[in-house]
Protein backbone atom coordinates (compact mmCIF):
# COMPACT_ATOMS: atom_id res chain seq x y z
CA UNK A 1 0.00 0.00 0.00
CA UNK A 2 1.84 3.20 -1.11
CA UNK A 3 0.42 5.46 2.22
CA UNK A 4 3.03 7.91 1.43
CA UNK A 5 0.74 9.08 -1.55
CA UNK A 6 -1.81 9.11 1.08
CA UNK A 7 0.11 11.29 3.83
CA UNK A 8 1.41 13.76 0.91
CA UNK A 9 -3.04 13.85 -0.32
CA UNK A 10 -3.32 14.50 3.62
CA UNK A 11 -0.49 17.40 3.62
CA UNK A 12 -2.26 18.84 0.40
CA UNK A 13 -5.38 19.22 1.36
CA UNK A 14 -4.42 21.07 4.85
CA UNK A 15 -2.05 23.10 2.93
CA UNK A 16 -4.78 23.87 0.11
CA UNK A 17 -7.20 24.66 3.16
CA UNK A 18 -4.84 26.94 4.99
CA UNK A 19 -3.99 29.01 1.83
CA UNK A 20 -7.43 29.35 0.21
CA UNK A 21 -9.05 30.55 3.66
CA UNK A 22 -6.80 32.13 5.63
CA UNK A 23 -3.45 34.79 5.35
CA UNK A 24 -1.11 32.94 6.29
CA UNK A 25 2.05 35.31 5.04
CA UNK A 26 1.77 37.36 8.28
CA UNK A 27 5.42 37.79 8.71
CA UNK A 28 6.73 37.69 12.19
CA UNK A 29 9.27 40.38 11.45
CA UNK A 30 6.80 43.17 11.28
CA UNK A 31 5.38 41.95 14.48
CA UNK A 32 9.11 42.85 15.84
CA UNK A 33 9.29 46.05 14.02
CA UNK A 34 6.32 46.94 15.21
CA UNK A 35 6.86 46.05 18.58
CA UNK A 36 10.30 48.20 18.46
CA UNK A 37 8.30 51.50 16.89
CA UNK A 38 5.86 50.93 20.05
CA UNK A 39 8.74 50.89 22.60
CA UNK A 40 10.27 53.77 21.06
CA UNK A 41 6.71 55.49 20.97
CA UNK A 42 6.21 54.87 24.46
CA UNK A 43 9.57 56.35 25.21
CA UNK A 44 8.86 59.42 23.37
CA UNK A 45 5.04 59.58 24.90
CA UNK A 46 6.54 58.88 28.38
CA UNK A 47 9.01 62.17 27.55
CA UNK A 48 5.99 64.61 26.36
CA UNK A 49 3.43 63.46 29.00
CA UNK A 50 5.46 64.09 31.84
CA UNK A 51 8.32 66.51 31.12
CA UNK A 52 6.81 69.40 33.07
CA UNK A 53 5.69 68.04 35.92
CA UNK A 54 9.50 67.13 37.29
CA UNK A 55 9.23 69.70 39.83
CA UNK A 56 6.98 67.61 41.74
CA UNK A 57 7.85 65.03 43.99
CA UNK A 58 5.53 62.33 42.46
CA UNK A 59 4.75 62.43 38.75
CA UNK A 60 1.51 64.27 37.45
CA UNK A 61 0.73 63.63 34.15
CA UNK A 62 -0.35 66.65 32.64
CA UNK A 63 -1.51 67.00 29.03
CA UNK A 64 -1.69 70.70 27.91
CA UNK A 65 -2.28 71.70 24.46
CA UNK A 66 1.34 71.28 22.92
CA UNK A 67 2.16 68.30 24.11
CA UNK A 68 -1.42 66.97 22.83
CA UNK A 69 -0.35 68.21 19.65
CA UNK A 70 3.05 66.61 20.20
CA UNK A 71 1.49 62.90 20.93
CA UNK A 72 -0.70 63.23 17.95
CA UNK A 73 1.71 63.82 15.78
CA UNK A 74 4.02 60.76 17.46
CA UNK A 75 1.31 58.32 17.29
CA UNK A 76 0.63 59.02 13.45
CA UNK A 77 4.39 58.66 13.29
CA UNK A 78 4.25 55.38 15.38
CA UNK A 79 1.10 53.64 13.29
CA UNK A 80 2.78 54.70 9.65
CA UNK A 81 6.06 53.34 11.07
CA UNK A 82 4.31 49.84 11.80
CA UNK A 83 1.95 49.96 9.10
CA UNK A 84 4.81 50.70 7.24
CA UNK A 85 7.53 47.81 8.15
CA UNK A 86 4.22 45.50 8.70
CA UNK A 87 3.11 45.53 4.99
CA UNK A 88 7.11 45.61 3.87
CA UNK A 89 7.91 42.34 5.91
CA UNK A 90 4.20 40.62 5.11
CA UNK A 91 4.40 41.18 1.05
CA UNK A 92 8.20 39.49 1.28
CA UNK A 93 6.74 36.97 2.56
CA UNK A 94 3.80 36.31 0.59
CA UNK A 95 5.72 36.63 -2.13
CA UNK A 96 8.15 33.52 -0.80
CA UNK A 97 4.53 32.28 -0.32
CA UNK A 98 3.55 32.59 -3.50
CA UNK A 99 0.39 34.50 -2.27
CA UNK A 100 -0.73 38.02 -2.93
CA UNK A 101 -1.00 40.44 -0.67
CA UNK A 102 -3.83 41.96 -1.64
CA UNK A 103 -6.27 38.78 -2.45
CA UNK A 104 -9.40 37.42 -0.99
CA UNK A 105 -7.90 36.30 2.54
CA UNK A 106 -6.29 39.28 3.02
CA UNK A 107 -9.40 41.28 2.21
CA UNK A 108 -11.71 39.41 4.71
CA UNK A 109 -8.69 39.88 7.07
CA UNK A 110 -8.35 43.38 7.13
CA UNK A 111 -12.19 44.21 7.16
CA UNK A 112 -12.34 41.60 10.16
CA UNK A 113 -9.45 43.45 11.97
CA UNK A 114 -10.86 46.97 10.72
CA UNK A 115 -14.51 47.13 12.32
CA UNK A 116 -13.62 46.52 16.06
CA UNK A 117 -10.55 48.67 15.69
CA UNK A 118 -12.10 51.72 14.00
CA UNK A 119 -14.98 51.59 16.75
CA UNK A 120 -12.47 51.68 19.20
CA UNK A 121 -10.69 54.40 17.36
CA UNK A 122 -14.23 56.24 17.25
CA UNK A 123 -15.04 56.09 20.86
CA UNK A 124 -11.35 56.84 21.78
CA UNK A 125 -11.49 60.09 19.95
CA UNK A 126 -14.96 61.29 21.57
CA UNK A 127 -13.95 60.54 24.83
CA UNK A 128 -10.40 62.57 24.17
CA UNK A 129 -12.64 65.09 22.98
CA UNK A 130 -14.55 65.21 26.51
CA UNK A 131 -11.02 65.17 28.24
CA UNK A 132 -10.70 61.32 29.52
CA UNK A 133 -6.77 61.19 28.64
CA UNK A 134 -6.33 58.45 31.04
CA UNK A 135 -8.70 55.91 29.78
CA UNK A 136 -7.36 55.98 25.93
CA UNK A 137 -4.16 53.72 26.98
CA UNK A 138 -6.81 50.87 28.14
CA UNK A 139 -9.28 51.30 25.54
CA UNK A 140 -6.47 51.33 22.37
CA UNK A 141 -5.38 47.55 24.50
CA UNK A 142 -8.90 46.41 24.79
CA UNK A 143 -10.12 47.15 21.22
CA UNK A 144 -7.05 45.91 19.83
CA UNK A 145 -7.32 42.94 21.43
CA UNK A 146 -11.26 42.34 20.13
CA UNK A 147 -9.99 43.46 16.68
CA UNK A 148 -7.49 40.42 16.97
CA UNK A 149 -9.78 37.99 18.40
CA UNK A 150 -12.30 38.65 15.59
CA UNK A 151 -9.68 38.92 12.65
CA UNK A 152 -7.54 35.60 13.95
CA UNK A 153 -10.30 33.07 11.81
CA UNK A 154 -8.57 34.10 8.52
CA UNK A 155 -5.05 34.30 9.89
CA UNK A 156 -2.34 32.19 11.96
CA UNK A 157 -3.86 30.40 14.80
CA UNK A 158 -1.75 32.36 17.37
CA UNK A 159 -3.31 36.06 16.61
CA UNK A 160 -6.45 34.74 19.03
CA UNK A 161 -4.17 34.23 21.96
CA UNK A 162 -2.03 37.46 21.24
CA UNK A 163 -5.56 39.00 21.31
CA UNK A 164 -6.75 37.50 24.23
CA UNK A 165 -3.34 38.84 25.83
CA UNK A 166 -4.23 42.24 24.88
CA UNK A 167 -7.93 42.47 25.77
CA UNK A 168 -6.46 41.48 29.82
CA UNK A 169 -3.38 44.11 29.51
CA UNK A 170 -6.59 46.42 28.68
CA UNK A 171 -8.41 45.39 31.29
CA UNK A 172 -5.49 45.60 34.22
CA UNK A 173 -4.78 48.96 32.57
CA UNK A 174 -8.07 50.21 32.80
CA UNK A 175 -7.87 49.11 36.54
CA UNK A 176 -5.02 50.29 37.83
CA UNK A 177 -5.57 53.72 35.49
CA UNK A 178 -2.51 55.58 36.20
CA UNK A 179 -0.04 53.38 34.43
CA UNK A 180 -1.59 53.07 31.60
CA UNK A 181 1.67 54.07 29.27
CA UNK A 182 3.41 51.35 30.93
CA UNK A 183 0.33 48.78 30.11
CA UNK A 184 0.39 50.03 26.54
CA UNK A 185 4.19 49.42 25.67
CA UNK A 186 3.84 45.84 27.37
CA UNK A 187 1.27 45.32 24.81
CA UNK A 188 1.96 47.07 21.30
CA UNK A 189 5.83 46.79 22.20
CA UNK A 190 6.76 43.60 24.34
CA UNK A 191 3.78 41.37 23.20
CA UNK A 192 4.44 42.25 19.54
CA UNK A 193 7.96 41.39 19.75
CA UNK A 194 7.53 38.01 21.38
CA UNK A 195 4.84 37.09 19.33
CA UNK A 196 6.58 37.97 16.03
CA UNK A 197 9.95 36.22 17.77
CA UNK A 198 7.56 33.07 18.02
CA UNK A 199 5.58 33.44 14.67
CA UNK A 200 8.81 34.13 12.87
CA UNK A 201 10.12 30.37 14.12
CA UNK A 202 7.49 28.42 13.60
CA UNK A 203 6.70 30.01 10.00
CA UNK A 204 9.79 31.52 8.86
CA UNK A 205 9.81 35.20 7.27
CA UNK B 1 -8.14 -4.12 3.93
CA UNK B 2 -11.12 -4.34 1.15
CA UNK B 3 -13.48 -3.07 2.85
CA UNK B 4 -10.95 -0.09 3.40
CA UNK B 5 -9.76 0.71 0.13
CA UNK B 6 -13.65 0.74 -1.04
CA UNK B 7 -14.17 3.74 0.68
CA UNK B 8 -12.00 5.76 -1.02
CA UNK B 9 -13.66 7.62 -4.36
CA UNK B 10 -12.09 7.74 -7.56
CA UNK B 11 -12.70 10.83 -8.06
CA UNK B 12 -10.67 12.58 -5.68
CA UNK B 13 -7.51 9.98 -6.52
CA UNK B 14 -5.97 12.74 -8.89
CA UNK B 15 -4.29 15.90 -7.28
CA UNK B 16 -6.13 18.57 -9.14
CA UNK B 17 -9.50 17.47 -8.42
CA UNK B 18 -8.19 16.79 -4.68
CA UNK B 19 -7.05 20.55 -4.06
CA UNK B 20 -10.25 21.80 -6.18
CA UNK B 21 -12.58 19.48 -3.18
CA UNK B 22 -10.26 21.00 -0.47
CA UNK B 23 -10.72 24.75 -1.45
CA UNK B 24 -14.48 24.18 -1.91
CA UNK B 25 -14.68 22.84 1.41
CA UNK B 26 -13.35 25.46 3.38
CA UNK B 27 -14.99 28.85 1.12
CA UNK B 28 -18.40 28.89 0.20
CA UNK B 29 -17.77 29.89 -3.72
CA UNK B 30 -14.59 30.22 -5.53
CA UNK B 31 -14.60 32.10 -8.92
CA UNK B 32 -12.75 30.11 -11.90
CA UNK B 33 -9.65 33.06 -11.49
CA UNK B 34 -8.97 32.48 -7.61
CA UNK B 35 -9.50 28.49 -8.59
CA UNK B 36 -6.80 28.54 -11.34
CA UNK B 37 -4.46 31.22 -8.86
CA UNK B 38 -4.89 29.07 -6.02
CA UNK B 39 -4.23 25.48 -7.43
CA UNK B 40 -1.36 26.63 -10.05
CA UNK B 41 -3.44 25.05 -12.83
CA UNK B 42 -4.12 25.69 -16.47
CA UNK B 43 -6.93 26.97 -17.91
CA UNK B 44 -8.29 23.76 -19.72
CA UNK B 45 -6.71 21.54 -17.21
CA UNK B 46 -9.12 23.70 -14.05
CA UNK B 47 -12.11 23.25 -16.61
CA UNK B 48 -11.58 19.78 -17.52
CA UNK B 49 -11.23 18.48 -13.75
CA UNK B 50 -14.07 20.91 -12.84
CA UNK B 51 -16.58 19.15 -15.26
CA UNK B 52 -15.53 15.54 -14.02
CA UNK B 53 -16.56 17.24 -10.92
CA UNK B 54 -19.34 18.27 -11.70
CA UNK B 55 -21.17 15.21 -13.54
CA UNK B 56 -20.34 13.33 -10.33
CA UNK B 57 -22.63 16.04 -9.03
CA UNK B 58 -20.05 16.78 -6.35
CA UNK B 59 -19.65 20.66 -7.88
CA UNK B 60 -22.18 22.81 -8.80
CA UNK B 61 -21.46 26.34 -10.34
CA UNK B 62 -23.69 29.81 -11.42
CA UNK B 63 -22.55 32.33 -13.52
CA UNK B 64 -23.28 36.16 -13.23
CA UNK B 65 -22.15 38.83 -14.81
CA UNK B 66 -19.41 41.07 -13.37
CA UNK B 67 -18.88 44.83 -14.77
CA UNK B 68 -20.63 42.24 -17.79
CA UNK B 69 -17.59 40.12 -17.93
CA UNK B 70 -19.19 36.24 -17.00
CA UNK B 71 -18.23 35.25 -13.83
CA UNK B 72 -18.56 31.81 -13.27
CA UNK B 73 -18.80 31.08 -9.08
CA UNK B 74 -18.34 27.16 -7.79
CA UNK B 75 -19.25 25.30 -4.48
CA UNK B 76 -19.00 22.09 -3.17
CA UNK B 77 -22.92 20.29 -2.96
CA UNK B 78 -23.98 18.62 0.27
CA UNK B 79 -23.44 15.20 -2.31
CA UNK B 80 -19.79 16.42 -2.49
CA UNK B 81 -19.06 17.29 1.30
CA UNK B 82 -20.43 14.04 2.04
CA UNK B 83 -18.21 12.22 -0.79
CA UNK B 84 -15.50 14.12 0.22
CA UNK B 85 -15.35 13.71 4.12
CA UNK B 86 -16.35 9.91 3.18
CA UNK B 87 -12.76 9.82 1.38
CA UNK B 88 -10.80 11.75 3.83
CA UNK B 89 -12.04 9.04 6.72
CA UNK B 90 -11.13 6.08 4.16
CA UNK B 91 -7.78 7.85 3.93
CA UNK B 92 -7.36 8.42 7.72
CA UNK B 93 -8.22 4.67 8.45
CA UNK B 94 -5.46 3.17 5.52
CA UNK B 95 -2.78 5.46 7.40
CA UNK B 96 -3.76 3.85 10.50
Amino acid sequence: MNKEKYLSDIHDIKEIMDRSSRFISLSGLSGVSAGIIALFGAYFAYLFIYQESEYFDYKMVGIDETSMFNLFILAGVVLLLSLGSGIFFTSLKAGKNKQKIWDRNSKRLLSNLMIPLATGGVLCLIFLSRGYVGILAPLTLIFYGLALVNASKYTLNEIRSLGILEIVLGLMAMYFIGYGLLFWAIGFGVLHIIYGIIMHMRYGS
Amino acid sequence: MKQKLKDLNKAFENKLRLGIMSALMVNDHLDFNSLKDLLGATDGNLASHLKTLEKEAYVSYSKEFLERKPNTKYSVTPAGRQAFLKHLKAIENLLK
